[in-house]
């Protein structure tokens, strides 16, 4: 059970925006514009590295969704995502993702970890300013998210079919739930 | 030296900011309500949480940005507020804002630290919902704040007499885009 009082089986997040829109309006702007504004990096790629910082902060809530919505936007490549998040260096991902999961991977530790080195690989690889950067920011907007989602024990399902639902509506975007039920 | 090019050169999360003012804005929304929000908890409160999770994540910037911030507040109590950062238990603060500052050390470590132990101690403190759910919020936040200010290494003033300007600032005009589309404070 939640940590305060939020509408009973509502799933993660969306329970605690319903709780204080006030916040949650920002928040779910953030991740619509991180995750689907304008960037060289794909949605995919968005939302696998969301998924990846997510299974590193061990929130399952926030893995398998966001997993669920990389699955959906890579389509036919869909099997990259359970690479990644079984063994990021192995997976088929080109080298450049795997330059800047390594960065998201640092960023979740802390932001100090990235080191100037590990942004010369990167650019090496083809990483320019602007994939750096949203790279930085996803990584740390998902410490965020994974700590709210966590740190008020919101309610996580365990069917992967609901979060494969789940998976379809998000890949469409981000906006504020207005009431419990998904439309 | 920053590890991306901001094309500025503003301070801390100031220059990444204004690198990308439409993340930007989302952020600032969202550091304006949960700071400057009156409701529950005072501003004071709300800035000690973030000085404090900016401490126990080492962001020099986030620091003593907001524990400048908090300082102003406090009618100028920098004492309190370092004694905050080292060891809260002991500072001259409520049973309710130590029980909510042990909530925001757990939330800094990962959210699941979080037991139920904790939330009915600060409940039995006084705490409402909204404020667990504030406290809770402000270190997620600055998890995320931290990352962004030292992830992609941003300009730390190493000019202590800056921090009280900057506060200033904010204390006057609050958090948005403003910070770094007007001149920076002298």
């Amino acid at each position: 059970m939640a940590h305060i009082k939020v509408e009973e089986n509502i799933p993660g997040i969306r329970s605690l925006v319903l709780f204080r829109p006030e916040t949650g309006k920002p928040l779910y702007d953030l991740a619509q514009v991180l995750l689907r504004g304008p960037s060289s990096l794909s949605e995919a790629e968005r939302e696998l590295i969301a998924a990846y910082v997510s299974y590193r902060n061990e929130c399952i809530f926030c893995m398998s969704s966001h997993a669920a919505a990389a699955r959906c936007l890579y389509g036919p490549d869909k099997n990259l995502v359970d690479e990644v998040l079984h063994d990021m260096q192995q997976s088929g991902a080109s080298d450049k993702l795997k330059a800047l999961l390594h960065i998201a991977g640092k960023v979740q530790v802390l932001g100090r970890e990235v080191t100037p080195e590990d942004i010369a690989a990167a650019r090496m690889l083809g990483a320019d300013d602007r994939e750096i950067h949203d790279t930085v920011l996803i990584a740390a907007a998902f410490s965020m998210f994974n700590r709210y989602v966590d740190g008020l024990a919101s309610f996580t399902p365990t069917d992967p079919a609901v979060y494969e639902a789940m998976g379809e509506r998000m890949a469409k975007g981000y906006v504020l739930p207005a009431s419990p039920e998904p439309k | 030296m920053p590890h991306i090019n901001f094309n500025n050169d503003f301070p801390g999360i100031r220059s990444a900011m204004a690198y990308s003012p439409v993340t930007a804005a989302p952020m600032g929304v969202l550091a304006e309500i949960l700071l400057r929000s009156e409701d529950g908890l005072s501003r004071a409160e709300r800035e000690l949480i973030g000085t404090y999770v900016s401490y126990l994540n080492d962001c020099f910037y986030c620091n003593h940005s907001h524990g400048a911030i908090a300082c102003i507040y406090l009618d100028g109590d920098n004492e309190l507020v370092e004694q905050v950062r080292k060891d809260y238990s002991k500072a001259p603060v409520s049973d309710k804002l130590k029980s909510l500052l042990a909530i925001a050390a757990k939330v800094q470590r990962g959210g699941k630290n979080v037991t139920t132990a904790d939330v009915e101690l600060a409940k039995e403190k006084g705490a409402t919902d909204k404020d667990i759910h504030d406290t809770v919020l402000i270190a997620a936040a600055f998890c995320m704040f931290n990352r962004y200010v030292d992830g992609l290494a941003t300009i730390t003033p190493s000019d202590m007499d800056s921090y009280p300007l900057r506060a200033k600032q904010i204390v006057d005009n609050g958090y948005g885009n403003y910070v770094f589309t007007s001149k920076q404070p002298t």
